[in-house]
């Protein structure tokens, strides 16, 4: 009786990751495909997105909410890789080349995200989302048009026939594993990027201590009562642009990892879906637009991926298509968001209308004693 | 004590807003460990002067203000909070400015948090320093000791904590700031029990006594005499007086604030209700499911043209009544209107019907606060019955000229003090919203008004209005009201009977000028004698 309650309170609590679970656990079984394999698939997914995932979570301790802007991230990372394809800069060192070029842009472009989200203040999202397309189109603009033409570049490899504007798939020959081949182990035939997944402990680790400092407390205090924090002296403004600007820095990073583990640049789409696919898997791992923890972002983008891997396959399997498993993980990635931005407009809803029930019961109560 | 040196010195502070001028030539000072009390009705301007102090930022923004704060025998102006803080000046908000989802350690500690160097610290920023917990909890509990009020624990969350828990949180922070000079109480004993008020009287005497001025502001004018060295006045803006807490009386002071006397007479003078009266309200059985305010099964009836009073203690069940019978909380049981039945648990029933509510809860239900004032009054009685609308043919066009003279009208009938039909209502004072309220109310010329708390959280001038509007509703247009309240006394000064409430039940329904002793006993329960023949005998 007791156990049965526990599991029914823990699925309410927390429904997400179960019903997410219960879900992978049956395409694995309808996949057919073998432990090792999709283990594989795992590992080299979660290598390429957990820092992406990362990212997400100073912002939320912030009270900014689901990070949409982080595509602005993305797009500094790539930014520095083609600079440093360009440059031909190998390996190791092409990567930290790429880091150092991209840090810069990703500052810049956190402080604008920041500044806007600062004047959009509880429109956070959609204001970050927007900001994500304008900021794609000036991407468009630099490297389609500018590149070549106002900005004096000459690669054949890089660059379209035309003279000016880059090709829309760019080999990255140079950087490809860069960081995943630094240091691998392969256990019982299965390939481990370990430098790779040092580079995500560290971020964990990073983030958990950020909690503890002061600037963490500031982060959460800011987002859970802005007023209140001003009121205590703290500068909000100023903490809500720092939130952004690590996220913007860590989505760079996180889209560096990414990219030198995917090996070729999709140079006008590789950043449009990074936000979708991180926020997704996020809110799979039992995040909510108000709280997430790092644990809930590494299992999530375990059993995102996981559904990633294995919906093909079950939709072969069962339907005779894999085009129905692919229909439906993006409906899973999309679906996800939108409920849980519905159920956080519920819940803002209720938590108003309940304290408004609540608050005045009880002061009376306090007053008559 | 007289030879004690200024903390705060305020001289000739003149402040308009929009061109309407709230504090003119206001000058304040508090003495180290003098308590100064500072009273004044609602709209008076003690909070614009409070923020004026404490630097928020809505003073610049609205053009600053003249007029010279000398603190700590220093110039002084600020233009943030921040400064006012660093200064050492401490403010108990009125509204709680508590973050709920930290620790009472937190929350005391909140940006001013103990903290340890690190590597990273030292290598970029202060900000990187980690919390030192423990650090921290003792220091709270220190400050919390130090108000000698027990229970509160410094890990606890702040969270779901009773409400005087919080405001003593709230206070613990102020005093934990070392260099604390001046605190302003915003009103700190509104919310707490009499025996936590008189813990925190306490505190407050002690806090002063270690050489802290304290600026405390607050209603209860007796609170104020039993307190404070000295007192300073404000009405409409102005000092009118400055006294000696030994050398006035509470009913001097109500005089200074409301500038006329105070009429503590009863209002009705006939106490019986209407002998003709048939009874237009039947309830039977009603229970409603109110959080904090449950209602048991009560039934009663209410008489055509009387002020039917609902009282006791809270938690008893008061409020939930006309939630229920609005439709606004779960309810069961029948209710009948003119003999008509009204569905429970839904409020365009009971609208439709002709009755009306003025919440408890104004600021969240009774008012759109960010609308103008005009809209406000007509918004309900255009959706129920469709009035102040013009035909289009299909359309139906909100009809302004309508509109323009019935808030005109309106705000000349309820003496509503504002800038025009075009304010915004968040910028009313407290009483204001609450005629508006009532003025929203009797817009949908409902034929049976219900208020409830109509007085809560307004001045003394403003009550008084309030009760006059609510009684002349009734007496020259035989407005049927049924008003619960949980000031006995307002209860007592315009109704025809009054209801007590007790645990969900009624306990007694007395006449007004049922004694004292009679009422008390009622309202704890131990006396329930349901007066039950009252009505049917004096009918």
């Amino acid at each position: 009786m007791k156990v049965w309650r526990k599991i029914r309170e823990s699925l309410s609590s927390n429904p997400m990751p179960l019903v997410f679970g219960i879900l992978c656990l049956f395409g694995v079984v309808v996949s057919g495909k073998s432990w090792s394999f999709l283990l594989q698939e795992v590992i080299t997914r979660l290598a390429r997105n957990w820092i992406l995932v990362l990212s997400l979570l100073v912002p939320i301790s912030a009270g900014l909410g689901l990070n949409f802007s982080m595509v602005l991230g993305a797009m500094a990372a790539q930014t520095g890789i083609i600079v440093m394809t360009h440059l031909k800069v190998p390996g190791m060192l092409g990567f930290l080349g790429a880091l150092t070029v991209s840090f810069p842009i990703a500052v810049a472009l956190g402080l604008v995200a920041g500044n806007i989200m600062n004047r959009a203040k509880g429109r956070e999202m959609i204001a970050g989302m927007m900001l994500g397309f304008f900021m794609n189109g000036v991407y468009q603009l630099v490297f389609l048009f500018m590149v070549g033409t106002v900005i004096p570049m000459k690669n054949p490899d890089l660059m379209l026939p035309q003279g000016f504007g880059l090709r829309n798939t760019v080999e990255l020959k140079y950087m490809k594993y860069a960081l995943d081949n630094l240091l691998t182990v392969s256990l019982s035939g299965l390939v481990i990027p370990v430098a790779t997944f040092v580079l995500v402990g560290l971020v964990c680790l990073g983030l958990n201590r950020l909690y503890r400092t002061k600037l963490g407390q500031d982060f959460r205090a800011v987002g859970q009562d802005m007023h209140v924090a001003s009121v205590a002296g703290i500068d909000v403004n100023k903490t809500r642009l720092l939130a952004v600007v690590i996220a913007t820095v860590l989505a760079s990073l996180g889209q560096l990892v990414f990219l030198q583990n995917i090996g070729t640049l999709n140079t006008y789409n590789s950043h449009e879906q990074v936000a979708t696919f991180a926020i997704a898997s996020l809110l799979l791992g039992g995040a909510t637009v108000t709280r997430a923890t790092v644990g809930q972002a590494l299992a999530g983008t375990f059993l995102f991926h996981l559904l990633f891997i294995v919906s093909p396959y079950a939709g072969q399997r069962l339907m005779g298509s894999p085009q129905v498993g692919e229909y439906f993980r993006v409906f899973v990635a999309y679906g996800i968001i939108a409920a849980a931005l519905v159920v956080h407009a519920w819940e803002t809803h209720r938590s108003v209308l309940s304290a408004a029930k609540r608050g005045l019961p009880e002061r009376e109560a306090d007053r008559a004693g | 004590m007289p030879s004690a040196p200024m903390v705060l010195k305020m001289e000739g502070i003149t402040k308009e807003f929009y061109g309407n001028p709230v504090l003119k030539n206001v000058s304040l000072d508090v003495k180290q460990g003098e308590i100064h009390g500072l009273v004044g009705e609602n709209g008076a301007g003690k909070t614009t002067l409070m923020n004026i102090l404490f630097g928020m930022p809505v003073i610049q923004e609205t053009g600053g203000f003249s007029g010279r704060i000398l603190f700590d025998g220093r110039e002084f102006l600020p233009r943030e909070p921040r400064q006012a803080m660093a200064a050492g000046i401490g403010m108990v908000h009125q509204e709680f400015m508590l973050i709920p989802g930290f620790s009472v350690t937190e929350n005391i500690k909140l940006n001013r948090e103990i903290t340890r160097e690190n590597l990273l610290s030292r290598m970029f920023s202060r900000k990187l320093e980690t919390l030192d917990m423990p650090a921290m909890a003792a220091d709270s509990r220190k400050a919390i000791d130090a108000l000698a009020f027990e229970g509160i624990d410094e890990w606890a969350p702040v969270a779901g904590m009773p409400v005087g828990h919080k405001q003593f949180v709230e206070i613990a922070r102020e005093i934990d700031k070392e260099n604390v000079k001046l605190l302003v109480f915003d009103e700190p004993t509104a919310v707490l029990t009499e025996s936590e008020a008189a813990i925190l009287l306490d505190a407050l005497k002690r806090l002063a006594r270690r050489g802290i001025g304290i600026l405390f502001i607050s209603h209860r004018l007796d609170e104020v005499l039993a307190t404070c060295d000295r007192i300073t006045v404000l009405r409409d803006g102005e000092v009118v007086a400055e006294k000696k807490a030994g050398e006035t009386t509470v009913i001097e002071l109500a005089e200074l604030m409301v500038g006329r006397k105070v009429d503590g007479l009863r209002l009705a003078d006939e106490a019986k209700p209407p002998e003709t009266g048939e009874d237009v309200l039947v309830v039977e059985d009603l229970s409603v499911n109110m959080p904090g305010e449950r209602v048991r099964g009560v039934s009663f009836t209410v008489k055509r043209g009387e002020i039917l009073g609902i009282g006791g203690l809270a938690g008893h069940g008061k409020l939930g009544i006309a939630n229920g019978i609005m439709g606004l909380q779960p309810a069961s049981g029948r209710v009948k209107f003119l003999g008509k039945e009204i569905s429970l648990n839904d409020p365009l029933s009971a609208l439709k019907a002709g009755l009306a509510f003025v919440s408890e809860d104004r600021r969240n239900i009774g008012l759109l606060l960010d609308e103008t004032l005009e809209d406000n009054l007509v918004l309900a009685a255009m959706q129920v019955h469709g009035r102040f609308l013009r035909r289009v043919g299909p359309f139906a066009m909100r009809d302004s000229g309508s509109i323009r003279r019935h808030a005109l009208e309106t705000i000349k009938e309820f003496d509503i003090r504002t800038t025009g039909p075009r304010q915004v209502v968040r910028r009313l004072s407290g009483g204001n919203q609450q005629k508006v309220c009532i003025a929203r109310a009797i817009s949908l010329e409902p034929k049976l008004l219900l208020v409830s708390e109509p007085t809560r959280g307004i001045d003394v001038g403003a009550k008084q209005k309030v009760l006059e509007i609510l009684y002349r509703l009734n007496r020259e247009k035989g407005l049927t009201i049924i008003m619960t309240s949980s000031e006995l006394v307002e209860l007592r000064r315009i109704c025809h009977r009054i209801m007590i409430m007790y645990d969900g039940k009624i306990a007694g329904i007395l006449p007004p000028d049922a004694s004292d002793a009679e009422f008390g006993l009622t309202m704890s329960g131990e006396k329930s004698t349901e007066r039950s023949g009252e009505h049917e005998t004096t009918g």
